[in-house]
């Protein structure tokens, strides 16, 4: 087995690795690269396929970083693009390439400084950041954007009051752990025997506990296409005010396809965070194909974000481009796999309110409850409409 | 514990062959990802779709190491009482009425007395700390994602100091860190801060090649043609749009249950029969089904060599 030395090219090397999967986007630490130096000396250097595998294993903490990994690694450790041909003792074998392999994304590229721009940019890093999002906005340039106006300061702190008192039709339940409470239903056998040995009366008194009560996982489903749209900004400003608000959700909005804006949302700033979906959404104000981006969420997404008794808040006008295709299914399926579904429908009025579109007509059997938000055009609006009372409960 | 415990492998090769010597086909990544979980003394995070052999490696590398193994199985709620340790209340009780039965004996020294390790009982987490020496245990910690946050944050501390604290003894930390596999189906997002203390690894479904492996090695008795395409059939499946993806556990089972009904060879009837070993929701059973089922057992005879 090659030794590694601790100081050496190698050692470097993997630091400007570690390095440019940072600049990637992979988070790595610097007690990763010391983890990766250590692990090195374990494993030797002797096979490609095993120096690969020993620094995706302390590299990588998700499956999601595997591509930009393995990427990367082709990239970087092959002969022709490492300075000086560094690697001492680094067996440099044509790289296990696969035949389909893709082409690099570019910001990949730049992060490791392949191309001319990138080294430019790592002496100014305030331009590699105005570049990055250059490149990112010209990539969904050819779909629909949105722009969301900025909020006036007056506006977010009325917002911000408003959302204070705002309460979503979801009770906290009861987990199964448990915490002191002195009429809980359990004994505390433990603090009970504790107390009884400090004090020094005659009679033991019981300590109690009872259930912990918690907010369950809450996955937002919000429609964003062109009957939501004026909807939308003022939704996506609840479902920030949320996420901020408590831990534990998720939010996916869609329109002829699903995206995950979870991350983005997660700006403490609304407009950043707006900002940020505004650039990661590429159907804006387009169709709904309600059935198709729910059968998707059910295959890709439910399983990792339905766990724990989540509840799902689905905001939708249930108008429907592809007439209902798919759809009872994949309400079917949504609905059986979460704990309560909640349809809040900001379209239609519930003083005689009648099923008549298909995507209406087909949804409604699959939802817990229905909280029909005529013309909500403000959060006060929906405050309103969030307030217990209004709610048509229609559990079978 | 009482048998021979062997010593840890020194390379990568060594790691495969202790793990197929437990009859565990594994890929040269993974056996990477366990050697240096091995030898640095690191936990192993585990990820993968359900059924992909996760579990497994615990169990083998226990019986491979002739360690012993100790499983806890997470579940919502899980708390120290039932992880780690929890006093034993009724002999505490009866340990209490002996003294006073007995005449003055002052308070204190009676709390320490009925705190001590004669009246604590071991759960999973700290008997893994408390293994032989010279042989540590396989703490198998098994879908973690189902517990809650607050156990998690707990683990944190156990997992980078191999150390609980009881308040009324003090701190216990293991003389030999265990070894320790966690496993999570990703129902939801571990935290970043245990993955940062273990070594990773997503367990992907196996190649064609390593699942007719893995079939052969785990039911011997079935015919090699069958097998065969048992194998090709279901890797035709996974790149159908399904629910719920069959995994090797469910390849092995359906390659049991057909043996079992003394087939030499798949037939659409066959598949149309035993469809439920294989896939486990019926809307996925119902896409699947009678002419899908033929087209893709004739798509995987066709990628069949001529056997």
């Amino acid at each position: 087995m090659t030794r590694v030395p601790a100081e050496g090219k190698l050692s470097q090397n993997v630091m400007h690795f570690a390095q440019a999967l940072r600049r990637a986007g992979v988070a790595v630490g610097p007690d990763r690269v010391l983890d990766s130096l250590r692990a090195l000396e374990v494993t030797g250097v002797a096979r490609r396929e095993d120096f690969y595998w020993t620094l995706a294993s302390v590299f990588l903490s998700r499956r999601e970083q595997f591509e930009l990994f393995d990427q990367a690694f082709q990239l970087f450790w092959s002969s022709r693009l490492l300075p000086e041909s560094a690697v001492a003792g680094l067996p440099l074998a044509a790289p296990s390439t696969g035949p389909d392999r893709e082409a690099p994304p570019g910001r990949l590229a730049d992060a490791l400084g392949l191309t001319r721009k990138a080294r430019l940019e790592r002496e100014s890093p305030r331009r590699a950041d105005e570049a990055e999002s250059a490149a990112g906005a010209s990539q969904i340039e050819a779909l629909r954007r949105r722009d969301f106006e900025t909020m006036t300061t007056d506006e977010l702190m009325q917002a911000k009051k408003l959302i204070a008192g705002l309460r979503l039709p979801i009770p906290a339940i009861g987990t199964r752990r448990l915490q002191p409470d002195s009429r809980g239903r359990f004994v505390d056998l433990r603090g009970t025997l504790r107390a009884s040995l400090r004090g020094n009366a005659d009679v033991i008194l019981l300590r109690r506990r009872s259930h912990q009560h918690r907010h369950p996982p809450l996955v937002i489903l919000c429609d964003i296409s062109g009957s939501m749209s004026r909807y939308s900004r003022m939704f996506l400003h609840f479902t920030h005010a949320i996420t901020n608000d408590r831990d534990r959700v998720h939010t996916f909005v869609f329109g002829t396809r699903l995206t995950n804006i979870t991350r983005h949302l997660r700006h403490r700033d609304v407009d950043k965070a707006l900002g940020a979906v505004s650039l990661a959404v590429a159907d804006w104000s387009g169709g709904t194909r309600i059935g198709a981006t729910l059968k998707e969420f059910n295959l890709r997404w439910s399983r990792r974000v339905l766990g724990q008794n989540a509840e799902v808040l689905l905001i939708s006008d249930g108008l429907d481009r592809d007439a209902g295709l798919g759809l009872p299914q994949a309400m079917e399926r949504l609905h059986k796999s979460c704990r309560k579904l909640i349809w809040l429908n900001p379209l239609l009025r519930f003083d005689g309110f009648e099923p008549k579109t298909t995507g209406v007509r087909l949804m409604l059997p699959h939802v817990d409850a229905f909280v029909p938000a005529h013309s909500v055009e403000s959060l006060a609006d929906l405050a309103r409409f969030l307030a217990p009372a209004q709610q048509d409960q229609r559990r079978q | 514990m009482s048998q021979h415990s062997k010593t840890v492998p020194t390379s990568i090769d060594e790691t495969l062959a202790l793990l197929a010597s437990g009859e565990y086909v594994a890929e040269r990544s993974l056996a990477t990802a366990v050697f240096l979980a091995l030898r640095m003394q690191r936990p192993l995070f585990l990820e993968g779709e359900a059924g992909v052999g996760k579990t497994e490696i615990a169990k083998v590398l226990a019986g491979a190491l002739g360690r012993r193994l100790i499983r806890l199985q997470c579940y919502e709620g899980l708390d120290i009482a039932s992880a780690v340790y929890e006093w034993n209340y009724p002999r505490q009780m009866i340990e209490i009425r002996l003294t006073e039965a007995e005449g003055a004996a002052s308070r204190d020294k009676l709390e320490k007395d009925i705190f001590s390790e004669r009246f604590l009982i071991r759960r999973p987490l700290l008997q893994a700390l408390e293994g032989p020496q010279g042989s540590p245990p396989v703490l198998l910690i098994d879908e973690l994602d189902r517990t809650d946050e607050p156990f998690e944050a707990y683990l944190l501390e156990v997992l980078s100091d191999f150390q609980v604290t009881i308040p009324e003894i003090g701190t216990i930390k293991a003389a030999e860190p265990p070894i320790v596999v966690i496993t999570s189906n990703r129902t939801r997002e571990i935290h970043d801060a245990i993955k940062r203390r273990c070594l990773y690894h997503w367990v992907d479904y196996p190649s064609a090649e390593r699942e007719l492996e893995i079939v052969r090695r785990k039911v011997p008795g079935v015919a090699m043609q069958l097998s065969r395409e048992v194998v090709a059939f279901v890797q035709q499946l996974r790149a159908v749009d399904l629910f719920k993806l069959p995994g090797v556990a469910e390849t092995i089972d359906w390659s049991r249950a057909l043996s079992a009904l003394d087939r030499v060879a798949l037939d659409p009837q066959a598949i149309n029969d035993t469809l439920g070993v294989l896939l486990k929701y019926e809307d996925d059973i119902a896409r699947v089904r009678g002419a899908p089922a033929a087209g893709l057992l004739e798509k995987a005879k066709a990628e069949l060599p001529a056997a």
